[in-house]
């Protein structure tokens, strides 16, 4: 399996990485090499064999319900460089 | 999905008839304290950001813990819509970019869902009940909300839905027409409420639809579908399943293809627009979200929630028709809401079911309609209303007055009982009594007894003048009967 420069340039857009027409052939190279040593693991045969979800024999962790978190919105917007009343502040986006 | 098509459901184009093939996703909010990953409040209406948790507002780091409450309530759901329940399912990454989804994905399931395959049996008021197939039901977080007219050039963003647990129940394209769209979604509504699982409030959104509807010549194949999005009231339902029937039937019969595509209902021009930007978004790149572990039950688990479930509306409706005598038309009714049909067993319970039923869905559901409110802030309580039926049963009052306490039961409050016994409402039965007033109004129109002979419906004058001298209390029947004997007409 090997990407071309538009499934490149597809993948940019969907990461939201900006990427320049002279940086395509030089991503195209490192995804396909990288696509390359990944591939060998196709030459075994995991037929009949359950993805393995988890090195150790653990359960999910749960917890039950009740509110123990929250009420701390100047620490939530604390990193945002626009807010207002504890309202995240963005660049407008609407359909 | 083959039945017989209804020529009554068609739509008539230009060219012929067309069938509108509706199926949906509902997004349904979990009942629960906190979110599905995280400790914070679920509540709604909060100041801005306040119930949010580092994990909600996706701050490196932090790691999702499942809450069990969400996982017992989607598998209540899915036992509610006699669903196969996967003692093993799977929390995938739902990857795209939104100003209110801080994570930059959602956690979703994808192949792996909680609830398989069911079905929700669907009541019409004017035929026959049909029933819609579920695919699947999953678990989810809902998203941020942003909010756009605050400022002209900015969206203010607050997350404090982000991470509340949401189940999404995809139903299979069943549905052919509007009117069976709604009933579908109120029956799947009235469902869950049964279940206590989700409260239904759509203003608040805790119940949202994504409708897919495509069209076709009656018999053919599925047509390409256009999927509306977030359709927030069940009569925006109908409005966006019409409009894009015809929208979709006019492009055919000009010679035109359907585009697949995402579009939005607008409820102020009651039409649907396309929504271009989303196309390139639906590459959501899903894979297993490696926070989460698989999810597994034990089957002793899920027998212990079906053991407790509550009874459905379903099972209430045959019960009431069994055990009451109900119609099924009156049943129907009266288990649409929990709360009213409690009410309704509060009345009923050791009297006649009929007669119980008939006071709440005609007068006390009337008086309601008409007032605006809730039967939760009914001022007369099943008790009242049982006392009225009983007086009524035991021949104290007639169905007339009983209309008159109920005015007064509701306006002022009280026993029933000791209304009709202060007032002096009692019906009156001894005939003599009733002779008495009866000779009295003859005695006083001899001109009228003349002319009653020649014209025998004039006895009804003289009974509403009977009626109207005992002050309403007089048994009308007995009066009807000693009027015409006394003045000899049948």
């Amino acid at each position: 399996m090997s990407v071309d420069t538009d499934t490149v340039r597809r993948i940019a857009r969907l990461a939201r990485i900006r990427v320049t027409d002279e940086d395509v052939p030089h991503l195209q190279g490192e995804l396909n090499a990288i696509l390359a040593f990944v591939e060998q693991l196709s030459e075994v045969d995991v037929e009949g064999v359950e993805p393995m979800t988890s090195v150790t024999p653990m359960r999910i962790k749960t917890r039950e319900d009740g509110v123990a978190d929250g009420d701390k919105a100047d620490d939530i917007v604390a990193n945002a460089p626009v807010t207002e009343d504890h309202f995240f502040v963005v660049p407008k986006v609407v359909e | 999905m083959n039945a017989p098509v209804d020529p009554k459901k068609l739509i008539k184009g230009a060219t012929g008839d067309w069938e509108v093939v509706v199926g949906m996703e509902i997004h349904a909010q979990v009942t629960s304290q906190a979110k599905l990953f995280s400790g914070a409040s679920t509540g709604f209406g909060a100041a801005p950001n306040s119930h949010v948790s580092l994990v909600d507002a996706a701050m490196p780091g932090m790691l999702p813990v499942i809450n069990l409450e969400c996982v017992r309530q989607a598998v209540r759901t899915g036992l509610g819509l006699k669903a196969q329940i996967n003692l093993r399912s799977i929390f995938d990454r739902k990857n795209y970019f939104y100003p209110d989804l801080p994570q930059g994905y959602q956690i979703s399931q994808y192949k792996h869902p909680i609830v398989g395959e069911g079905e929700v049996v669907v009541d019409m008021l004017d035929g026959p009940s049909f029933t819609v197939g579920i695919e699947r039901l999953h678990l989810e977080q809902d998203a941020g909300k942003s909010i756009h007219d605050l400022h002209p050039t900015m969206s203010y963003v607050d997350l404090n839905r982000s991470g509340v647990a949401l189940m999404e129940i995809v139903s299979k394209p069943d549905m052919r027409s509007s009117e069976e769209a709604k009933a579908y979604v109120t029956k799947l509504r009235t469902i869950l409420r049964y279940l206590g699982t989700c409260d239904g409030d759509m203003e608040k959104g805790s119940l949202r639809a994504d409708v897919n509807v495509s069209v076709r010549r009656p018999g053919e194949p599925l047509g390409t579908r256009c999927e509306i999005k977030n359709v927030n009231s069940i009569r925006f339902i109908g409005q966006a399943i019409e409009y894009e029937a015809r929208r979709q039937i006019g492009i055919l019969e000009d010679g035109g293809r359907i585009d697949q595509e995402t579009r939005l209902f607008d409820p102020g021009k009651g039409e649907t627009r396309s929504m271009r930007s989303k196309e390139e978004a639906h590459d959501y790149r899903y894979f297993p979200d490696p926070d989460l572990l698989p999810l597994e039950l034990e089957q002793g688990f899920v027998d212990d929630l079906a053991t407790r479930l509550p009874e459905l509306p379903d099972e209430k409706k045959a019960r009431f028709v069994a055990d009451y005598g109900l119609s099924p038309y009156d049943a129907g009714v009266l288990v649409a809401d929990r709360e009213q049909a409690d009410y309704f067993e509060a009345v009923a319970k050791g009297r006649d079911g009929k007669a119980a039923a008939n006071w709440v869905i005609n007068e006390l559901f009337g008086r309601l309609n008409k007032e605006g409110l809730d039967i939760a802030a009914s001022p007369v309580s099943a008790e009242q209303l049982g006392e009225i039926v009983d007086l009524i049963a035991d021949g104290t009052i007639s169905g007339k007055i009983a209309k008159d306490v109920f005015e007064i039961a509701w306006s002022e409050g009280g026993s029933p009982r000791r209304i009709v016994e202060e007032r002096g409402m009692k019906q009156v039965t001894d005939t003599g009594a009733i002779e008495a007033a009866v000779d009295a109004v003859i005695a006083a129109n001899p001109d009228k007894v003349e002319q009653a002979k020649a014209k025998p419906s004039l006895a009804g004058w003289f009974v509403g003048q009977v009626m109207k001298t005992t002050g309403g209390k007089a048994n009308p029947q007995a009066v009807n009967a000693l009027v015409k004997q006394k003045l000899g007409v049948e």
